[in-house]
């Protein structure tokens, strides 16, 4: 067995031995269930493993250990804000106060986080330009659909039920189309101009009575802002649509440009990318959307809302019947909105300019100094990430942007987005972030170039990498033709209770 | 900046890397008619005045009191190694697992958390997370209009009223029509779902029904009638999405015996902080048949090129950033963290705890139960229950709102939440946990005992 071998280990489901765990409740008396019929009952317990703690411990920590992260290194994943998550944002949504709080309660327990939520509602509305903002949806895709389907409540409420189309830009994350088919809209792609921003003229041609709303990714997922936004909110808006800003990218623009103040008519923001809530492998964020004045009667219900004697409450069920509605079970993900919350205070207003133009800045330099190992397409400055490409590499070599991810991962580094946006070729898509020294930025180039150099003399290194990461390239093919999802040998539960 | 790095000397080298005299260069591409004046919001904090103002917030919070609140959040306790093992930074800064091969321990996490669920509800395929139970709900009722090519979904109202408000939502958005299944008003049945009603509702040939949504445990807390309702859907071409709690798994009969085709719910007791709603985690299961129509995330094992085994997400055809607009869902980052809580959960529980845990809730509850009858305040409902019930409680708001003054969160006055149903003005819903003792029982029942008999002098 090779030592990368043994980094992998078993499955908590391998590691089950009878009589093994126990100790963290009491018992229950023998005839705690015998008032519920049998039929009520499962037929037999279900086979969870049994493993001692310290097995249970030492098997998700090896697990973590197989895992590379913001904490572990340079992470500069483009679109997803991979920036330093402050570890006191994790001390405070601990906080017993904060954590043992039902989502039920009277409003009189539950002060402190509605307060919290109030003052956050109100500096994110700051930031966007925004008149109200709404915390409740979970993930940006959420907080997409909970937008489209206040644009689709506002043209409804004035009568206009025509409106059947959202135009996306073919750059668009595909949350976008995705998110429009959802609210029952059909999605039209428009393609971009040939520097990588929105073709108004297309635009236009594509504008008319049937359009709900244009969704816009502003800075775009090119790293450019959109500097023909003017004439596009105007043509927007002469054509009775309203304006969707996709916020995914807000880091490069705080302080320096509000989409509400723009024009925009609704933004989502990614808390989990520019307020610095960390990702989780995978999630909880949370997608808070605000709004200007056309889409305030349609927020989802409950807002959180402040008395005239300074004690905050939720609405009424049924207080606000233009609402949308509810997007989820309770007020939204506060946990983490709690770590968003305590990334603005220690920020302030002046240090999330600064965040701005820290990761702009960050961004600016990486693609000055890849700029001379591969394509960069579009010269003139980005915002906070930029997209370079492998297409000269791959005709003088071979080798793809995907061989130079991978490789990537050998010099001990994340490798960047990759194949996205869909519109340029052998894409990788950059995002440093503000969070990251000028001395890990330029290893990261160091690695680039001797990635390139090796791309010339010896490309099967490459085609074969990685090589040092706990397994190699994956059999995708055979995952997907017969999957296997779960695991079906689970021997738990067999024995009864040993104590 | 709080947590950058650069020093004055740093960015000057950047600069004069990229060729510009000042940040603000960078920033040409803005229109300068949207330029904004900039932010006003507070000046930073250090981050000792933080932890403060934090720790005040925390404390406006009231979470001393007895607690009998259940009703969609359940609390249980959790044993430390969950927490320690969610704070370690490899498993919380990382992103989503896209390149499977530096990302194999939230992989292999997820394919665990999949095999655990699929183990509790007793179906075949688990989504790696949606955002809570009620967006599961929903997704679980489109899922269900999108196998059966059917456009209305009967949902029962003993499912959550919050739940059954966002599949609304959702439902709206897409065009869809949701019915509501009553319950039965009296007798022995009274408070779970009306069979009579809803065979009647599925035999109308021109509104073919898609989906049957239930409840089990209901949210009034009852144990419904899951097999014969799953017959019913069955016979008229719809499929049945269960909606389930799954501590209560560990002992009841799960989706897969009573014939569920699709399962939901929230698994926030599963080790997952009550956290005023969130982040919690939504469990999303199907049948085989119904793979490449569930939406979210899914890890599959396979191997890599040197043949050893690993996990890579898979079956991607179905998602957004491929599919875009013809995606199953728009879901992109999900609930990962929570269903790795879930997954170190369960592991530390095993089997037998998982069962105690249920079983010493459903034995608190009983307890509970006798000792507010003993009081003048008996069960609303007659049919068997778990740990969840609904006592009849004149006032019962008013009656509530005083006993919190007392210190006790007398579960919920259910009229709050079910405004519509004159049968539930006067009652309280009331859950008991492992972690509620028999000294609370009491000292809640002596409270409720004091406050109606106040009441009944004051008449």
């Amino acid at each position: 067995m090779t030592a990368a071998e043994d980094r992998l280990g078993p499955t908590i489901f391998e590691r089950s031995r009878p009589g093994r765990g126990g100790g963290k409740v009491p018992h229950p008396p023998a005839d705690a269930l015998a008032r519920i019929p049998a039929g009520h009952l499962r037929a037999a317990g279900p086979r969870l493993p049994e493993v001692s703690e310290p097995e249970l411990a030492r098997h998700y920590t090896k697990l973590s250990q197989l895992n590379y992260a913001v904490d572990t290194g340079f992470y500069p994943l483009g679109s997803c804000t991979m920036k330093y998550n402050p570890k006191i944002d994790e001390w405070a949504a601990r906080l017993p106060g904060f954590t043992a709080l039902h989502p039920l309660v009277p409003d009189e327990l539950s002060q402190g986080t509605l307060q919290l939520l109030w003052e956050l509602e109100g500096a994110l509305a700051e930031i966007g330009g925004m008149k109200a903002v709404t915390l409740q949806p979970a993930a940006g895709a959420q907080g997409e659909l909970t937008g489209i389907l206040m644009v689709r409540a506002y043209h409804h409420s004035r009568g206009d039920l025509e409106r059947c189309e959202v135009l996306v830009p073919d750059s668009a994350h595909g949350t976008n189309p995705a998110t429009a088919s959802m609210a029952g809209f059909t999605t039209v792609s428009i393609p971009s101009a040939p520097d990588g921003g929105v073709d108004v003229e297309a635009f236009r041609a594509a504008l008319g009575p049937r359009t709900a709303a244009v969704m816009i990714t502003n800075p775009s997922t090119l790293g450019l802002f959109e500097s023909r936004l003017c004439e596009l909110l105007d043509a927007v808006h002469e054509a009775g649509a309203l304006a969707y800003m996709d916020g995914a990218n807000l880091n490069a623009i705080m302080g320096r440009f509000k989409p509400g103040e723009a024009g925009f008519d609704v933004m989502h923001i990614n808390v989990h990318k520019t307020f610095s809530t960390p990702h989780g492998g995978g999630g909880p964020g949370a997608g808070p959307v605000g709004v200007g004045e056309k889409l305030l009667p349609f927020l989802p219900s409950p807002r959180v809302l402040r008395g005239a004697d300074g004690r905050f409450r939720l609405e009424a069920p049924g207080e606000r019947p233009t609402s949308i509605g509810r997007m989820r079970a309770f007020a939204g993900n506060t946990g983490v909105l709690v770590r968003a919350y305590a990334y603005i205070r220690a920020n302030g207003g002046s240090g999330l300019r600064e965040v701005s133009e820290d990761a702009v800045l960050a961004a600016n330099y990486l693609k000055a100094r890849v700029a001379d190992l591969l394509d960069v397409p579009y010269s003139r400055p980005c915002m906070h990430e930029f997209v370079a490409s492998s297409a000269t590499l791959k005709t003088q070599t071979g080798i793809r942007t995907l061989d130079v991810a991978k490789r990537l991962i050998d010099y001990g580094f994340h490798p960047p987005t990759v194949y996205f946006p869909l519109t340029v070729e052998e894409a990788l898509l950059i995002e440093p972030t503000e969070t990251e020294s000028i001395e890990t930025l330029d290893l990261f180039v160091d690695a680039l170039r001797s990635i390139v150099a090796e791309a010339h003399a010896n490309p099967d290194l490459l085609h074969s990498a990685p090589h040092g990461s706990p397994v190699r390239r994956l059999d995708e093919t055979a995952a997907a033709r017969q999957p296997n999802l779960r695991w079906r040998a689970m021997t738990g539960s067999q024995t009864p209770c040993p104590d | 900046m709080a947590y950058g790095p650069h020093t004055i000397q740093d960015r000057a080298r950047m600069l004069q890397a990229i060729g510009v005299a000042s940040v603000d260069d960078l920033f040409a591409d803005i229109p300068p008619s949207l330029r904004s004046s900039g932010l006003d919001l507070p000046a930073p904090e250090p981050e000792s005045v933080l932890a403060a103002r934090l720790t005040a917030l925390a404390d406006l919070n009231r979470v001393d009191l007895i607690s009998f609140l259940g009703a969609g959040a359940y609390r249980h306790f959790t044993p430390a190694v969950v927490d320690q093992l969610l704070l370690r930074g490899e498993f919380y800064t990382a992103y989503t697992p896209y390149q499977p091969e530096i990302s194999q321990g939230t992989l292999q996490s997820i394919y665990e958390y999949q095999s655990l669920m699929a183990e509790l509800t007793g179906l075949d395929v688990v989504s790696a997370s949606h955002y809570d139970g009620a967006t599961a709900t929903a997704e679980g009722a489109l899922m269900a209009c999108r196998a059966t090519r059917r456009e209305r979904v009967l949902v029962g109202r003993g499912v959550h009223p919050h739940y059954r408000e966002t599949l609304c939502t959702y439902f709206g958005g897409a065009s869809l029509v949701a019915d509501e299944i009553p319950l039965v008003a009296d007798g022995p049945a009274a408070g779970t779902t009306d069979l009579v009603a809803l065979e009647r509702q599925l035999s109308d040939a021109d509104r073919p029904v898609a989906g049957v949504v239930v409840a089990n445990p209901s949210f009034l807390g009852l144990l419904e009638p899951m097999a014969e309702i799953g017959r019913l859907a069955h016979a008229a071409g719809a499929l049945f999405v269960s909606v389930v709690e799954p501590v209560s798994l560990a002992v009841l009969a799960t989706p897969g015996e009573y014939g569920a085709d699709i399962a939901a719910g929230d698994g926030q007791p599963l080790g997952i902080p009550l956290s005023y709603g969130g982040p919690y985690l939504g469990i999303l299961a199907c049948r085989e048949p119904l793979v490449r129509q569930i939406p979210g995330r899914l890890v599959g094992m396979t191997t890599d090129v040197d043949g050893r085994r690993a996990f890579v997400m898979t079956l991607r055809a179905r998602e957004q950033d491929i599919r875009r607009e013809k995606a199953s869902s728009n879901i992109c980052t999900n609930q990962a963290l929570c269903a790795l809580a879930a997954t170190i959960y369960l592991g530390a529980l095993g089997p037998h705890g998982l069962r105690d845990v249920a079983a010493l809730g459903a034995a608190r509850a009983g307890e509970l139960e006798r000792a507010l009858a003993a009081v003048g305040a008996p069960r609303l409902h007659p049919g068997p229950y778990l740990n969840e019930f609904a006592v009849a409680v004149r006032g019962a708001p008013a009656v509530h709102a005083r006993l919190v003054d007392r210190g006790i969160l007398a579960g919920l006055p259910l009229a709050r939440l079910v405004p519509d149903d004159p049968s539930l003005a006067d009652a309280l819903l009331v859950c008991a946990t492992e972690v509620n003792t028999p000294a609370e029982i009491a000292a809640f029942a002596a409270a409720l005992g004091d406050e109606l008999a106040r009441g009944e002098g004051t008449r």
